[in-house]
Formats: C-alpha cells, sequence, structure tokens
C-alpha cells in the first residue's frame, strides 16, 4: 500500500512539474458559473505521463485548444488559392488541401475517366503550374500546409518543394503534413495505384527524405477514418490503422532509419462516430497501445517518439439524406467525443454531406460546433475529464484487448513481422472481408429495425423536406483542360523525357531515393499522369480482386 | 429445356430468355407462373475513379441473400467491361453505384452503352442522386434509383421491377 501511495504521488510531483513548465492559455479555467476547476481529476498515470492514456500533454487544452482544421477544396488552383489568401487574412496559419479524384488517382484531367471529376471534389493539379497558381503569393515559410493525398503523394511533395524553392524558400523551413498512408487505400480507400511493396517503399522514400531534408513535415498521417468510413468497428478501425503504423515503423526501421529520429513526426488520424464512450475508449487505448509497442517491441527511447497524436473528422458516413439538419447534433456529439478523446485536432462534417459537396452556410455551422464545445461547454477546462469512470476506463481496456487479438492475428499472418502481416492481410483479402462483413452486419441491424436511425427507419415525419445543395459547373473541366494543353505545349519536351527517363531508372534501383527524381521531373512541368505511368511501368498497378 | 405451351407473352427483340421459369426458352416477360422463378441475374459495378464501394458491397450481399444472382464487378470498371459482363452473364440488370456526383455523366453514358450493344438490360442507379437529378436520369432511360437509406426490402422491389418481374 505504501509502495503504491509513493509512486502515485510521484506520479503527481511530475505531473505537476510539467504542468507548471506549460504555457497556458489566456482563459478563465471555471465553471461558467464561476467555480474554479483544477486541471485534472483522479489517479496516475496523468496526462502527459506514460502510457499517455490519458493525454499526450500534461496541460491538454488548458495550453492550446486543439486546432480546428477545417478540410477543403474546389475548383481551379486559383480558386483555392483565392480561398487560401482570404483564411490567412483572417489570421490562419494553416492550409489543408482536397485534391479531386483524378488528382488523387494520379491521372491528368484530359484522362477519359476524369470527365465530371475536374475540380469537382477539390483542386485539380496535373502539373507544376498548378501548384503555383494554388500557392501563388503565399509566403511557404510562414505556413503550414496539409496535403490529403496518397497513392501520388510524392510527386505532389515534389511540386510543393519545387514550388517553395523558385519562391526563394528552402524545403528544410517548410512546414505540414501530407497523408501518404497507403496501407489504408488498399484496406478501405480504394485510392491505390501501384502494388503495396513499391508503394511503401516510396512512402520510406518520403520518410528518409523529410527526416534528412524537411526536419518540419510529417510525412505520413496514418489514417482509421477511411477504414470506419467503410464499414469497420471501432475497434477493427483503432487495431487496423496502429497495425498500419507499426508497419511503416518496420519498414523505415528495415530502410535504416532511426526510429526516436522518425517516430516523433508520424501523426494519425481517426474517426469519430456515433457511440459516444465506444469512440471515447478508442481514443485513449489508441495512445496506450502506439506508446506501449513503440517502447517495447520497437525501442523507442525518446518520449515523443511514442506519442500517438492524432486529428479527428466526425463520421461522415453517419450523416442521413433525411431530415438533414439532425446532422448537426450527431456532428456536435461526434465532436464532443473526439475532445474528450483528446484530439488535436478536429474537422466537422457539414449536415448537407449525405446528400452533395458543403455549402458555405454549412461549412460554417460545422465549425461553430466545434467553437461552441470549445468556448461554452468548459469541457476543455479538464484534462481528460472522463478518466478513472469505471465504464470509460473499461471501454479503454476492452479498445486494447480486441485491437490485441487483431494484431496478434496479423503477427502470425506475417510470421513475426507486422509488415508482412499487414501484406498478407491485403493479398488475401482480410480486411477488405473483414470491413464489407461490419458494414453488412450493422446494415442488416439498421434494416431489421434492432438499430434505430432517426428520420431514416425511425421518427420520418418531415423526412421529405429539402434543403439547398451546392452545385459545381462545368467550366472548371474546360478550363483546366485548355490549361493542360498550354502547359504541355509550352515546356521543353526534351527535358521532360530526359526527367521522366531518369524517374524510371530511379525506380528500377530500390536502394535510390526517388525523390530528387521526381522534383526534376515535375520541374520540367512533367503532369502527374506522364510520372506515375512511368512509374507504372517499373512498379506496376494494382487491381483488387473483386470479392464480397 | 423448350418454351413452355402456357408462355405466351413475347418480345422477339428481346435477346434474353423468359426470366420466370427455369425450364423455359421463350423470351423475357412470361407472366405465368413465379413458383419456379429463375432468380433474377444483376451484374453490380462502379464506374471510373470513384473507390467508395461500401453501399454497392451491401447491396451485392443483401440482393444474394435475397435470391438473387449476383455478378460483383467491382471497383474501376468502364461501360464496356460492364457491357461485356452483363452480355456474357445474360443479365437482367445492370446496377451501379455512384458517390461521386458523376451520375449525370455516368449514368446517360451506361444507359446509351447498353442500347448500342443492342440490349434490354435494365440500368439501375444507387448512391448519392440529388431530387433534381432523378428526373434528368429517369427521361435518359434509367430505370430505377436508389438513394441513401433504401431498405433491402426496397433495393430488391426495384431490381424486381427493373428486370421486369411481378
Amino acid at each position: 500500500m505504501k509502495y503504491s501511495r509513493e509512486v502515485t504521488d510521484d506520479q503527481r510531483d511530475q505531473w505537476q512539474a510539467a504542468y507548471d513548465a506549460s504555457t497556458l492559455r489566456d482563459a478563465d479555467f471555471e465553471t461558467m458559473s464561476g467555480v474554479p476547476v483544477e486541471p485534472v481529476y483522479g489517479e496516475g498515470p496523468f496526462p502527459g505521463q506514460f502510457p499517455y492514456t490519458r493525454g499526450p500533454y500534461a496541460s491538454m487544452y488548458r495550453s492550446r485548444l486543439w486546432t480546428m482544421r477545417m478540410f477543403a477544396g474546389f475548383g481551379t488552383a486559383e480558386d483555392t488559392n483565392a480561398r487560401f489568401k482570404e483564411l490567412l487574412r483572417h489570421g490562419g496559419t494553416g492550409l489543408s488541401t482536397a485534391f479531386d479524384m483524378p488528382t488523387l488517382m494520379g491521372r491528368d484531367s484530359d484522362h477519359e475517366w476524369a470527365l465530371g471529376e475536374v475540380g469537382k471534389a477539390g483542386v485539380a493539379v496535373d502539373t507544376l503550374a498548378d501548384m503555383e497558381d494554388l500557392f501563388a503569393d503565399i509566403d511557404l515559410a510562414g505556413v503550414s500546409t496539409s496535403m490529403t493525398i496518397n497513392g501520388p503523394a510524392p510527386i505532389l511533395m515534389a511540386m510543393y518543394v519545387a514550388v517553395a524553392e523558385k519562391t526563394g524558400v528552402e524545403r528544410g523551413r517548410l512546414a505540414g503534413t501530407i497523408q501518404n498512408d497507403i496501407l489504408k487505400e488498399y484496406q478501405a480507400q480504394k485510392e491505390y495505384i501501384f502494388p503495396p511493396r513499391p508503394s511503401v517503399r516510396l512512402v520510406t522514400d518520403m520518410m528518409r527524405f523529410t527526416a534528412e531534408e524537411m526536419p518540419r513535415w510529417h510525412p505520413v498521417s496514418i489514417s482509421g477514418y477511411h477504414i470506419r468510413e467503410a464499414g469497420s468497428t471501432a475497434a477493427e478501425e483503432l487495431a487496423f490503422t496502429l497495425a498500419n503504423g507499426f508497419a511503416y515503423v518496420e519498414a523505415a526501421v528495415a530502410a535504416g532509419l532511426d526510429v526516436d529520429d522518425f517516430g516523433p513526426r508520424l501523426s494519425f488520424f481517426f474517426n469519430s462516430h456515433l457511440d459516444f464512450f465506444e469512440e471515447i475508449g478508442k481514443f485513449r487505448a489508441a495512445r496506450r497501445i502506439w506508446a506501449r509497442w513503440m517502447k517495447e517491441r520497437y525501442g523507442a527511447t525518446d518520449e515523443k517518439a511514442m506519442l500517438c497524436r492524432f486529428h479527428t473528422q466526425t463520421a461522415g458516413v453517419s450523416l442521413t439524406a433525411q431530415q438533414p439538419e439532425n446532422n448537426i447534433a450527431r456532428v456536435a456529439l461526434q465532436a464532443l467525443a473526439g475532445v474528450l478523446g483528446g484530439t488535436q485536432s478536429l474537422h466537422t462534417d457539414s449536415f448537407d454531406e449525405a446528400l452533395a459537396l458543403p455549402t458555405e452556410d454549412a461549412a460554417r455551422i460545422a465549425l461553430r460546433t466545434q467553437q461552441i464545445v470549445a468556448h461554452e461547454t468548459g469541457v476543455a477546462n479538464v484534462a481528460d475529464p472522463l478518466g478513472g469512470a469505471p465504464y470509460v476506463e473499461w471501454m479503454t481496456d476492452e479498445m486494447e484487448r480486441r485491437a490485441e487479438a487483431i494484431f496478434a492475428h496479423l503477427d502470425e499472418l506475417g510470421g513475426g513481422s507486422m509488415l508482412e502481416g499487414v501484406y498478407a492481410g491485403i493479398d488475401n483479402g482480410y480486411f477488405v472481408g473483414a470491413i464489407a462483413d461490419s458494414a453488412y452486419e450493422f446494415e442488416r441491424r439498421v434494416n431489421s429495425g434492432r438499430r434505430i436511425v432517426v428520420g431514416v427507419n425511425d421518427f420520418t415525419e418531415g423526412s421529405d423536406d429539402k434543403v439547398p445543395i451546392l452545385q459545381i459547373g462545368p467550366e472548371v473541366e474546360e478550363y483546366q483542360l485548355k490549361r493542360l494543353e498550354r502547359v504541355k505545349g509550352d515546356r521543353n519536351q526534351r527535358a521532360v523525357d530526359a526527367a521522366l527517363d531518369a524517374v524510371v531508372s530511379d525506380a528500377q534501383a530500390p536502394d535510390v531515393n526517388l525523390m530528387p527524381a521526381l522534383i526534376d521531373a515535375v520541374r520540367a512541368y512533367a503532369t502527374e499522369g506522364e510520372i506515375v505511368a512511368a512509374l507504372e511501368g517499373v512498379f506496376g498497378t494494382h487491381v483488387e480482386a473483386a470479392g464480397l | 429445356m423448350s418454351r413452355r405451351p402456357d408462355c405466351e407473352e413475347q418480345r422477339p427483340q428481346s435477346k434474353r430468355r423468359c426470366r420466370v421459369h427455369i425450364d423455359c426458352t421463350s423470351p423475357v416477360g412470361c407472366p405465368v407462373s413465379v413458383e419456379t422463378q429463375v432468380p433474377v441475374r444483376v451484374v453490380l459495378a462502379k464506374l471510373g475513379f470513384d473507390g467508395h464501394d461500401r453501399g454497392l458491397k451491401i447491396v451485392a450481399r443483401m440482393l444474394r441473400d435475397a435470391g438473387f444472382e449476383v455478378i460483383y464487378l467491382g471497383l474501376r470498371q468502364t461501360t464496356d467491361s460492364v457491357i461485356a459482363a452483363a452480355e456474357q452473364e445474360d443479365a437482367d440488370v445492370i446496377g451501379i453505384s455512384m458517390l461521386n456526383g458523376g451520375h449525370l455523366t455516368l449514368g446517360p453514358k451506361m444507359v446509351q452503352a447498353v442500347r448500342d450493344a443492342d440490349l434490354d438490360t435494365a440500368v439501375v442507379i444507387g448512391g448519392i442522386v440529388p431530387d433534381d437529378d432523378v428526373a434528368i436520369l429517369t427521361e435518359a432511360g434509367v430505370a430505377e434509383i436508389l438513394t441513401p437509406g433504401a431498405s433491402s426490402d426496397d433495393v430488391a422491389a426495384a431490381i424486381r421491377r427493373a428486370a421486369g418481374q411481378p
């Protein structure tokens, strides 16, 4: 008893020291009735202490609220550039870029499948010229940029570096994140290009390149969001995401990188779905599992390499087309779960997203929802306010237990390697099968009425009411096709051919980092589609077996 | 297998056989008995880049569980690959799922491809289709449109209607 008390006192003292060393926000940490509240309650390990179940930092939101990072992008590069500048004028420092579908798939705007998709769900980028427009007159040394792209991520990264250097900003000063999480593409989002193994080589090339030359850049954001949207359970989202993380760690270590060097720059991205306590348990378990595995299995010694820091987005798939205003309530509850789970940044979905891309009004309500949680509810005053509650602690343990069972399966599939286990699970259809099973099981419960979806299978009065939705015209596509043609006409074709040849020969040499050749190719105004085609010649193209 | 004497309704232009009787070679539309129904054959696919396959997979399993014959082509199909499958599998219905807003481009294109191939396979679209677009797609010849929230019964009934089954 005495021993345990000593340990606890020790933890409390260490936490207090860490808290005292933190810079706090200028805010009153009291209830709306004026009752002062402590920064944390309950037992250790406290926030900021291994295994970080209660949060990555001692002072949590008292130092800094989560980042309200709203993901957006539309139309031409010039349209999005105007939106970026507007954001910067209003004091924003983080740019978040959504690309359109052809760009995400590594194809140019004139690809036959691109018809009707150009500039629709994000900005269209074919060549460096588009990237120059996208970031025109923005000081890239003074912003942090998030780019949501995976299959062709190294090409877009190369374009970003090339744009910065053209404007006199060295690559070492660039700050930001690129999603670059290819493994979950085979499992869930399906925006893959090359087969898994060469794709993971591209990820490790980027990890090495950023480790050596871009210390302020996060080269991969390991994402469970899409796994959950595709239909997985909460435990599967947790397990598959962290397993992918372990796979990248093993790939990077095999490529000669040090876990303490790249570990601190890995970040995560989770879904916040409807079941409130299950989500909170999932977030807490994610931090605990990651810390334990990084320390115990992968030998990390730097505490920063053990921290699972994550972005959260509310569950798009939970939004209903019926009585869409109800989605505002769903999003608010999901946002609250993300915050109580200790997220570092948050995107709230707009209520009209089951119908179309969000209107500006709907997107503003989504942002306001976060601001209400942050400034009106008082939940940001106390770190991990639910920690110690029996149900929450049980749920956290249960999420961990279920995830560990999945890790054991993958570890066995891979013969002691999580990387090989994940490859095997992709090759044998384990991930897509498990996700489809869970999605179908959920749908069956909705169908049978065992699971109530308000406005859909119960409480349906008013479900036929209409809300205004966003329409995007065909002008963007016409503009972009002309622009691509003009850029191709103006460039030095011999330089393009030589640069593409260099990409091919570097791709054929597995020990060569592809980033320099890619930067040269984009500088010559080779198109994204041309570079992808060159790489496909070496790496091949991934085709998913059609299975249910 | 031969044409049943009591099967009268004929559509001579149709390439497909009667789907009502297991042992009947009459063209489609035989109205007589539903006791020995042949399962409706449905080709399911996603066209182009759109990778959202959760809904289509659920629909595939729903239909399979409801006794339909499902030919699941999966992702990254073209109108040509869908037509080839529909022809080869003698499908009654082509089901296309779209969640990227491409339905106004790809829906009519799919219907046209069916006509160009001289098939009478019905085209059904499922996904996020705004109300205003439903009329446009129906006008273009899409047989049924299924939107979010459709139950398994809704889906099965729509496919049966599209296949011309009672």
